[in-house]
């Protein structure tokens, strides 16, 4: 018994043995491969800088690698570089991994890579798991493009951000202002006490409400309604009954402004108390359509995908290469410029209101 | 002799009953190799790609922490019991890990500290199995969801990104200049080692004895508690070490690593031709299964138009049928027997 067992075992190392003598067969010619490859590509990187006119490769091949499949916000996001790359004659492939663990986009990295794309679009599940993979593929001539969530900036060329802090903060106070002829008390429905976004862009909008411009408006309450439906129903109703006066909420969460608006639609204020926020264009039509919302903000995911698409295929022809102050044109979002850290901000909030809500479908 | 040969056994059944199942045995493991063939052809003709280093170096890194755990494992499912709880005791040990480098500590110090803090959570599984007679499976689907708790109190929501970079090239680099990731030599290390363990000592022969017979074990003089509490606390160990080993491979020490990792260890235990009833089961089987799933989930990550779903899908149709395969394989060898042999009763 022992023996047959033995040799099982010796059979099975064997094979192991050989299929790793089989794949080092390939190895060599692989690494000379990647190392041609790679060399050609290298030296016009280093020989000049970025070169604004050079001509788009044809037949592009990118790879999009959403945080997790099956998210309708994800997909819409990365339909957009399909969009990009089918109207620069490419092609792109969604790949992603079917849980948001912080390791399982590795595989599908190394996967991606294998299959020699000319870039990689990545929105990380986690900045730091991704970063080997991401900067092996880079070594092997891969350009990465970074959206939505950043990865490690050493990981990638550059990075598409869907909009700023400052940008929330200064365009949610606009759009409530001049929906109450900037006069009067506002409040702001947050999601949790801690949320860490949410707070930064609170602390803009205060900033922002010490503009001249903005000198009768009044921020009398911040309330939170923990991105919990039933409670940020409950605070637009508190909310309500302690500020009599209120003009105006923002409320800058999905859970919340989507609350607010159908506590809102039912109450005798409706369409007397203005309300903005950010909210998905599906959970806010019906109340743009009767009369209780004006308008809500929030970036097109959409177009977050269509910039990075463009802005892989700038990095692939050499347009770019990621460095601050570059400049390159983005089909139909317009020219952009390259930030600091190889960060490419999408742009300000987009407005939904009666007239293009109908448009979107996300 | 037993041959390990596909070579089907024609004619007369064979003369012992236990040399019979010996050779479904040698089977099985001539169908893993066999199915490693087909999948190494399927792969080829889904991509080029499929046959060369790269794969074999990001494949084996895609499992390798799943492969640590499924050798001790092998032992407890051969032992007629089950570990549901290893992916948690990894993440505990990632968590632990964190928290451990945030106040300071050396890393030399902190392995072996998570090494030992997964011991004791296997032998917390040990204790309640053997000690207070609980059934494994509903202990560990218990610890399952403790121990991963236990990871979220000691780290929350939080990652620890900045371990040394000479000791995360450790877990993600390649043995000495060739295309084998380190963390597979550790594997092949450990996998030798619990190889000698099963199937050349004493213990590994109690192990066998108690997960045919367990009251037979017992009555014939086997510590079959203590060897069970060795066994929990060898996965809860192992676990550990694999948490070490994907937070440092990752750079990321996280509560969330592994979910769901349980379930592809089972897979590959059982896939292997370990017996979910115990008894039965070796190690080489094992590796045979653990380099097919690999090659499969590497085949379906290469194809271009086979969503990443079908990985969790194949895995499940793998594990159905790792346990309905030798069932139906001894079935249809009784009736042949029966057939062939009428009149004699079956002996021992």
């Amino acid at each position: 018994m022992k023996s047959a067992h033995l040799r099982v075992l010796l059979a099975a190392l064997a094979l192991l043995a050989a299929f790793a003598l089989a794949a080092c067969g390939e190895t060599q010619d692989d690494n000379d491969a990647a190392s041609d490859g790679e060399s050609t590509p290298a030296a016009t990187e280093e020989g000049g800088a970025a070169d604004p006119s050079a001509e788009i490769p044809e037949g592009l091949k990118t790879v999009s690698i959403p945080k997790q499949l099956g998210n309708p916000y994800e997909e819409f996001e990365h339909s957009g570089v399909d969009e990009a790359l089918e109207e620069l004659g490419g092609s792109n492939r969604i790949s992603g991994p079917t849980d948001a663990g912080a390791s399982s986009q590795i595989s599908i990295i190394n996967a991606a890579v294998q299959q020699d794309p000319d870039a990689i679009i990545i929105a990380g599940n986690d900045p730091d798991a991704v970063a080997p993979a991401l900067k092996q593929a880079a070594q092997r001539g891969v350009k990465i493009v970074g959206m939505d969530s950043d990865v490690a900036a050493d990981a990638r060329s550059v990075f598409i951000n869907q909009v700023t802090t400052q940008l929330v903060g200064e365009n949610q106070v606009e759009s409530i202002g001049k929906q109450i002829d900037y006069k009067g008390e506002i409040a702001i429905l947050s999601a949790t006490a801690n949320a860490t976004n949410q707070n930064a862009w609170i602390e803009v909008m205060k900033e922002t409400l010490k503009d001249p411009k903005y000198k009768d408006m009044k921020l009398v309450k911040v309330a939170y309604g923990d991105d919990d439906d039933q409670k940020s129903f409950q605070e637009t109703q508190g909310l309500l009954q302690a500020y009599p006066n209120l003009k105006g909420i923002i409320s800058p969460t999905t859970v919340g402004v989507a609350a607010a608006a159908r506590y809102l639609s039912s109450s005798p204020q409706k369409g007397k108390i203005k309300l903005t926020g950010l909210g998905f264009p599906n959970q806010m039509r019906e109340f743009v359509k009767d009369g209780t919302v004006d308008e809500f903000q929030l970036w097109v995911p959409k177009d977050v995908g269509y910039l990075a698409g463009q802005a892989a295929a700038a990095l692939v022809a050499g347009r770019i290469t990621g460095a601050e102050g570059e400049t390159f044109e983005a089909g139909r979002l317009g020219e952009y410029t390259i930030g600091a850290d190889g960060e490419i901000v999408l742009g300000p909030l987009t407005t939904f209101d009666a007239e293009n809500i109908d448009d979107f479908d996300f | 002799v037993q041959t390990e040969t596909a070579t089907p056994q024609t004619g007369a059944a064979p003369p012992q009953a236990r040399r019979d199942w010996r050779s479904v045995l040698g089977r099985w493991e001539a169908l893993l190799v066999g199915l490693l063939v087909v999948t190494a052809i399927w792969g080829q003709a889904i991509s080029s790609e499929f046959l060369t280093a790269d794969s074999f170096t990001t494949g084996s890194l895609d499992l390798a922490e799943i492969a640590l755990m499924a050798l001790p494992l092998a032992m407890v499912i051969v032992a007629a019991e089950i570990d549901l709880s290893v992916a948690s005791v990894m993440a505990l040990s990632s968590a632990l890990m964190a928290w451990l480098w945030n106040h300071n500590q050396p890393i030399e110090f902190i392995i072996p500290v998570c090494v030992l803090a997964g011991a004791l959570c296997g032998a917390f599984n040990g204790y309640l199995v053997t000690q207070l007679g609980l059934p494994s499976l509903a202990v560990t689907i218990g610890t399952l969801a403790l121990f991963r708790g236990l990871a979220y109190v000691v780290i929350g929501d939080e990652s620890v990104t900045d371990f040394p970079a000479v000791w995360t090239d450790r877990a993600f680099g390649n043995f000495a200049g060739t295309f084998v990731p380190n963390t597979v030599v550790l594997f092949v290390v450990l996998a030798a080692a619990f190889a000698v363990l099963l199937h050349a000592t004493p213990f590994g022969r109690s192990v066998f004895a108690i997960g045919a017979n367990e009251e037979a074990a017992y009555f014939s003089g086997l510590r079959v508690k203590r060897v069970k509490l060795v066994l929990f606390t060898l996965c809860g160990a192992v676990a550990a070490l694999a948490g070490v080993v994907i937070s440092l491979r990752n750079s990321t020490a996280a509560a969330n690593v592994g979910v769901g990792f349980e379930l592809t260890a089972v897979t590959a235990v059982l896939l292997g031709g370990v017996s979910i009833f115990g008894g039965r089961g070796t190690i080489a089987g094992v590796i045979l299964a653990l380099l097919l799933l690999g090659g499969i989930q590497k085949a379906l990550l290469l194809s271009e138009s086979i969503s990443s779903y079908w990985i969790q899908i194949v895995t499940g149709v793998l594990l159905v049928g790792s346990v309905l395969g030798p069932n139906l394989a001894r079935r249809v060898a009784e009736a042949r027997r029966r057939r062939s042999r009428p009149l004699p009763e079956e002996g021992s």
